[in-house]
C-alpha cells in the first residue's frame, strides 16, 4: 500500500477533499478520480497543452502538476466554462466557426483563450498565436481557432 | 502516461528541506516548477523515492535589485521575470533571453533554480548565468556555499551541485546603464529549446571601443560556454561591420558543437556564427 495524501481544493467553485498518491498528477485525479474527463491527455510531457487548466488563476499543464501540489489551491477546468446550457462566447464561436474538429485539443485551447482574453481583451492575431503556442491542434490548421478567438473577443468587448 | 510510485514532502523551512534531501541519500529530489522533472519522471529518466516540494519557502521567491546587481530567488518563475518592469533596465539581457523560454503554460510554473539545476545545454537561463559571470548560492547539509556559473555546469544535465544541496538564489552582477548587448536565438518554433543562441554584451571606453566583452553560446555544445577568442577580437575594437563578420567566422571556427536529432554539428557551428553576427549587430545598432 503506498502512502496517501490528503488534498483539499476547489474545482470550478465546488469544494473537494480527496486522498491521492503522490505520483498522481492533477490530470490523473481530475479524469480518473473526480470524473472530470473534459480535460484531455495528449502527451503527458507538457508539449501539447490538451490538459490546460487554471490553478489559482494561472494556466498550467495539469499533466505537469502533482495533485498534492494543489492542496489549498483553486482549480478551474473546462467543465466550469458554460453556465448551465448557456455556452461561453468562446465555446459558441468555436462551434459556429469550426474552431473544433476532433475536439481533443479544444478544452485546453478554450481555457487558454479565456485566460488570454481576461488579460488582453483585444489581442492581435500574433498575440493570439503566441499565447496559444503551447496548444497543439492536429485538425484545424489553427486558422479557424484564431478566427474563433477573434470573433469571441469582439463579442465579449461588446463591439 | 503514469508516473512511477514516489513519496512527497512539502517542508516549510529550508533547513527541513535540506534535511529531507540529505536523509534521502540521492533517492530524494527537490521539486520546483516540475516542468522538467515531471516529464523526466513520465519517461522514467529518473525515479526518485521522494520529492521535496520547495513551494512553501517564500524566501526563495524574491527578485531583489540593488547596486550590486540582480538576485533571483531560486523559485522565481519565468512569468515573474516577464512581469517585473524593473528588470527592463536592471537586466535587459536576462529579460530578453527569458522571453524565449517555453510557452505560457510552462512559463507560469518553471523556475530559474530548476532550470539551473536541470542544466539543459539548450536552456536560456544557464547560458545567461555563464555569460554574465553569475554566482549560484546553494545550501546543503554542510552549510552554504557560492559556486561560480563557470564552475557549475559540468556537462548536459550534470552540475557541481551535491544531492543534498538546494539552490537558493542566482546573483547577476550589476548592469551598467550604457552597456551594449544582444540576444539572438534560433528555434523552429518560438518557445522551443534553442538550436543555437548567442547572448553577449560589452562596455565602451571613452573612444567608443569595446571593453569587457562577454560572448556566450547556448544550445551548441554540451553546456553553455563563453567564446574567449571572439571576446579577444572584440575587446579594443569598434564594433563595425568588418569586426562583426570576423566575429561570426571565429565563432563558427572555434565553437564546440554537438550533433543530435535536431541538427548536425556542422549546421550548429554555422548557425552559431549567424547568431553571434545578428546579436552583435543589434548590440552595435
Ligand atoms: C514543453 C516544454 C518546453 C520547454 N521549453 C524550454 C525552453 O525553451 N527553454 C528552457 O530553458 N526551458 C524550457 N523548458 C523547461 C522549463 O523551463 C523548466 O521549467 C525548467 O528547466 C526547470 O525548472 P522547474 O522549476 O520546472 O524545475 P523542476 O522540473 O521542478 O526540477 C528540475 C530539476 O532541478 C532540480 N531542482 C529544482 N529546483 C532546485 C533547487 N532550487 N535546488 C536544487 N535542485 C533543484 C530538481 O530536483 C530536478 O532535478 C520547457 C519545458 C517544457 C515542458
Ligand atoms: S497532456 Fe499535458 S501538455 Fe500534453
Ligand atoms: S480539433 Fe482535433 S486536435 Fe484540434
Amino acid at each position: 500500500m503506498s502512502k496517501k495524501y490528503h488534498v483539499t481544493t476547489t474545482v470550478n467553485g465546488d469544494g473537494y477533499e480527496y486522498l491521492c498518491e503522490a505520483q498522481q498528477t492533477l490530470l490523473d485525479v481530475l479524469r480518473d478520480e473526480l470524473q472530470l474527463a473534459g480535460t484531455k491527455e495528449g502527451c503527458a510531457t507538457g508539449d501539447c497543452g490538451a490538459c490546460t487548466v487554471m490553478v489559482d488563476g494561472t494556466m498550467v499543464c495539469a499533466c505537469l502538476v502533482l495533485a498534492v501540489e494543489t492542496d489549498g489551491a483553486k482549480v478551474d477546468t473546462i467543465e466550469g466554462m458554460a453556465q448551465g446550457d448557456k455556452l461561453h462566447p468562446l465555446q459558441q464561436k468555436f462551434l459556429e466557426l469550426n474552431g473544433s474538429q476532433c475536439g481533443i485539443c479544444t478544452p485546453g485551447i478554450l481555457i487558454a483563450a479565456r485566460a488570454l482574453l481576461a488579460r488582453n481583451p483585444d489581442p492581435t492575431e500574433t498575440e493570439i498565436r503566441y499565447w496559444l503556442a503551447g496548444n497543439l491542434c492536429r485538425c484545424t490548421g489553427y486558422d479557424k481557432i484564431i478566427r474563433s478567438v477573434q470573433a469571441a473577443a469582439k463579442e465579449m468587448r461588446g463591439a | 502516461m503514469k508516473l512511477p510510485p514516489l513519496e512527497y514532502a512539502c517542508p516549510t523551512s529550508l533547513s527541513e528541506a535540506v534535511a529531507l534531501l540529505a536523509a534521502g541519500g540521492g533517492e530524494a529530489r527537490a521539486l520546483a516548477g516540475g516542468q522538467s522533472l515531471m516529464p523526466m519522471l513520465a519517461f522514467r529518466v529518473v525515479a526518485p523515492a521522494l520529492l521535496v516540494d520547495l513551494r512553501k519557502l517564500p524566501e526563495l521567491r524574491e527578485i531583489e535589485i540593488s547596486a550590486d546587481g540582480v538576485r533571483l530567488g531560486a523559485m522565481v518563475r519565468w512569468r515573474d521575470i516577464e512581469d517585473d518592469e524593473r528588470l527592463t533596465a536592471a537586466h535587459p539581457l536576462l529579460k530578453a533571453a527569458v522571453a524565449h523560454v517555453a510557452h505560457y503554460q510552462i512559463r507560469n510554473r518553471g523556475t530559474v533554480g530548476g532550470s539551473i539545476a536541470h542544466a539543459d545545454p539548450a536552456a536560456e537561463m544557464p547560458g545567461i548565468a555563464v555569460t554574465c559571470d553569475a554566482e549560484i548560492a546553494a545550501t546543503g547539509a554542510a552549510g552554504q556555499r557560492t559556486i561560480r556559473a563557470a564552475d557549475f555546469f559540468l556537462s548536459a544535465l550534470t552540475t557541481a551541485l551535491k544531492h543534498d544541496e538546494i539552490i537558493t538564489e542566482i546573483r547577476l552582477p550589476a548592469w551598467p546603464a550604457k552597456r551594449r548587448w544582444g540576444f539572438r536565438e534560433f528555434a523552429r518554433r518560438r518557445g522551443d529549446f534553442a538550436m543555437a543562441a548567442a547572448a553577449l554584451f560589452y562596455d565602451q571606453d571613452a573612444a567608443g571601443k569595446a571593453i569587457n566583452a562577454h560572448v556566450g553560446m547556448i544550445g551548441v555544445g554540451d553546456r553553455p560556454c563563453r567564446l574567449p577568442e571572439v571576446e579577444a577580437l572584440l575587446n579594443g575594437r569598434t564594433i563595425d561591420e568588418a569586426t562583426i563578420e570576423r566575429a561570426a567566422e571565429i565563432t563558427s571556427a572555434t565553437v564546440d558543437a554537438q550533433e543530435d536529432i535536431h541538427a548536425s554539428a556542422a549546421y550548429r557551428r554555422s548557425l552559431a556564427g549567424t547568431m553571434v553576427e545578428r546579436a552583435l549587430r543589434s548590440a552595435a545598432a
